[in-house]
């Protein structure tokens, strides 16, 4: 079975404002396949940030190979990647990156807006049913003002949900969350793994968070340290490497 | 995405900012208003200055004396010489003169029991409210016969009916204009404001032998007042007029002040002339209020721009391409103008209404001014928006989700 993402020396590098060379990405492989939980660690620096901007389509490879869903995109261009991300992804972040002002119905909404789906009724009834899996129902009217830390990142999810994407990508989905309401989110994400077979690729630099994972992605300079089950890469990869972010 | 959904996505943007929204829009919404009144009450004192002028009758020429310069002074008008009753007679006798009356003027004060007024008598000849097109409202103006008599009949304009008598009739009553009794037989037509500030109904009129032999003195007539055959022979008729009283008189041709002339066609193409000029100032300034406005709604856009670098980021990680940007705030740069652009109108409309109520002028909204001034709001929102729009569509997507 194809991997639903597969990564082939993948290299990314660029100028910092000095004009010294960063070798963010040093050619990595990476297989994820339809279905997969799983967690990206590293510590601040390691090109974590730059592998996940680069499977979300929002940056572009130096060179290597990035196929999502069967379909090369290191050479699309920005309006192609645009696509991509619209058809094929669901974002969710640590800062929830909702549109202030906006309904949740309304946010929800906005990536069915981009893909063009002129019905708005069609529309609705899409984010009312996402927005219900969220559990948020009958608060989709409330402005992301209105809500707590947790709701809106339950928003952001559904938003990610709607368009009925293979892949979700959640860049820190807890960073901003208490425990508790972290370990909402995540249980979450657990059932949207489990009971719709949703593909979850998160970053985290919480141990616990990662521990609720399948796989585990240990990253550093640049070059995956680790991979395996949570309990195996916590074993066999100096500690070090995930606190000393 | 579509058009209408772009509109759609515009629109919510900018009802989240109700207050930025309405500051923007002010710029055009003051330059659309500034325009249209500016044109209209350009329109309407056009207008006005017109109906002044052709109240006064249009195709006719008034000839007065002209003004002897004496040891460097200008003289008043008559001081070179006074025209007599023949050279009337003389004018009336061109071809191209349809009508031609005598006019013995000067202020003289009107007395009806205890109420008095001072004002202008003209002393003319019955053909004059032919002449000036001027009807009666009661009565009759005094007859042939009573010219050549010197009869005391006198007509009174409204304003000096208005003042000896009130609300009262003054047909058939005897007032006492400069001591001397007359009889009023009749009462103009009202006439309104002469467009100096005014009224050209304080005049009261009498047979010009009467107004020489009691009120005047002398023989001098002030002015002939002639009306041509046809509208286009006015401005020939007037050099007629004058060559042959400068022959009456001996006067060489090129002795310029010695008539002085003045006919309405001319009158009216120098006002014509002069509120054109008037139009172009008044609407060239509203235009460049109209500019600073647009140059506003770049800024804010701008602005705009900046402040929502992060919601951008988000629309294009959801799957906003940079045309999807470019367009949204583009549509949201044209709304805002042609949104300011109808309060613009609405509001220039009014102030077009008040500012005529307010003087006596008529209002004239004309119909092209309110579309220029919209479709160059719409212009302005166009180009003063792409610029913005166009920054916004190329921004980053990772650095602007990473904004601050």
């Amino acid at each position: 079975m194809t991997p639903l993402i597969q990564i082939r020396q993948l290299v990314r590098t660029y100028r910092s404002g000095g004009g010294v060379e960063v070798h963010a990405l040093r050619g990595v492989d990476l297989d994820i396949h339809k279905g997969e939980f799983v967690s990206i660690m590293g510590p601040s620096g390691s090109g974590k940030s730059t592998l996940m901007n680069t499977l979300g389509c929002l940056d572009r490879p130096t060179s290597g190979s990035y196929v999502l869903d069967g379909r090369e995109t290191a050479h699309l261009s920005r309006d192609q990647r645009a696509w991509v991300r619209n058809r094929s992804l669901g974002f969710v972040f640590q800062g929830f990156n909702l549109l202030a002002r906006t309904s949740a119905l309304e946010n929800v909404e906005l990536p069915l807006i981009y893909r063009g789906e002129k019905n708005a009724r069609v529309r609705r009834e899409r984010a009312l049913e996402v927005l219900g899996k969220v559990g948020l129902g009958k608060r989709y009217h409330h402005v992301p003002s209105q809500m707590s830390g947790g709701e809106q990142q339950r928003v952001a999810i559904a938003r990610a949900l709607v368009t009925r994407p293979p892949l979700i990508l959640a860049d820190e989905p807890t960073g901003n969350l208490d425990s508790k309401t972290s370990d909402e989110v995540m249980e979450l994400f657990r059932l949207l793994n489990h009971d719709e077979g949703i593909t979850i690729l998160l970053v985290t630099h919480e141990p616990d968070v990662a521990a609720k994972t399948q796989r585990v992605v240990l990253v550093k300079d640049g070059s995956i340290v680790g991979d395996g089950p949570p309990a195996e890469v916590f074993a066999t990869s100096a500690l070090g490497v995930i606190t000393s972010s | 995405m579509t058009w209408l959904l772009t509109f759609r996505v515009a629109l919510l943007a900018l009802m989240r900012n109700k207050l930025r929204t309405l500051l923007t829009m002010l710029g055009i919404i003051i330059g659309v208003a500034a325009v249209i009144s500016m044109l209209s009450i350009a329109n309407g004192a056009a207008a006005n200055i017109q109906k002044n002028i052709a109240a006064m009758g249009t195709n006719t020429v008034q000839i007065y004396g002209g003004n002897r310069p004496s040891k460097g002074l200008k003289g008043g008008r008559g001081s070179w010489l006074q025209m007599k009753a023949d050279d009337w007679h003389a004018v009336a006798a061109l071809p191209t003169v349809a009508e031609a009356c005598p006019i013995v003027s000067g202020q003289v004060t009107a007395v009806y029991g205890s109420a008095n007024w001072n004002t202008q008598f003209q002393g003319t000849t019955p053909n004059f409210i032919v002449i000036r097109n001027w009807n009666l409202a009661r009565g009759r103006f005094f007859t042939e016969d009573e010219t050549r008599s010197g009869a005391h009949v006198v007509v009174l304009g409204q304003e000096v009916a208005n003042k000896l008598f009130g609300a009262s009739d003054p047909l058939g009553k005897t007032i006492r204009v400069s001591n001397f009794p007359m009889l009023v037989v009749g009462l103009m037509e009202e006439k309104g404001e002469n467009g100096w500030g005014g009224s050209r109904d304080d005049v009261l009129f009498l047979p010009y032998i009467t107004a020489q032999r009691k009120l005047r003195g002398g023989n001098g007539i002030n002015q002939i007042s002639a009306s041509a055959r046809r509208a286009d022979q006015v401005a020939a008729l007037e050099e007629q007029i004058i060559s042959l009283l400068k022959e009456r008189y001996h006067i060489p041709a090129d002795a310029e002040d010695a008539f002085h002339a003045y006919n309405q066609a001319e009158a009216a193409k120098q006002a014509e002339e002069s509120t054109q000029v008037f139009s172009v100032l008044l609407g060239g300034i509203a235009s460049v209020s109209l500019l600073v406005g647009g140059i506003g709604i770049m800024n804010i856009m701008l602005v705009s721009v900046t402040e929502r670098i992060r919601e951008i980021g988000i629309r294009m990680a959801l799957g906003a391409r940079g045309f999807d940007i470019l367009a949204q705030f583009l549509v949201e740069a044209i709304t805002l103008c042609l949104l300011g652009g109808a309060l613009g109108v609405a509001l220039g409309i009014g102030i077009s209404y008040a500012v005529a109520t307010w003087v006596g002028w008529p209002a004239l909204v004309s119909t092209s001014s309110i579309w220029i001034a919209f479709g160059f709001s719409a212009l302005i929102g166009i180009f003063f928006g792409f610029y913005p729009a166009l920054q916004a569509s190329r921004l980053d997507p990772i650095q602007a989700l990473r904004h601050e």
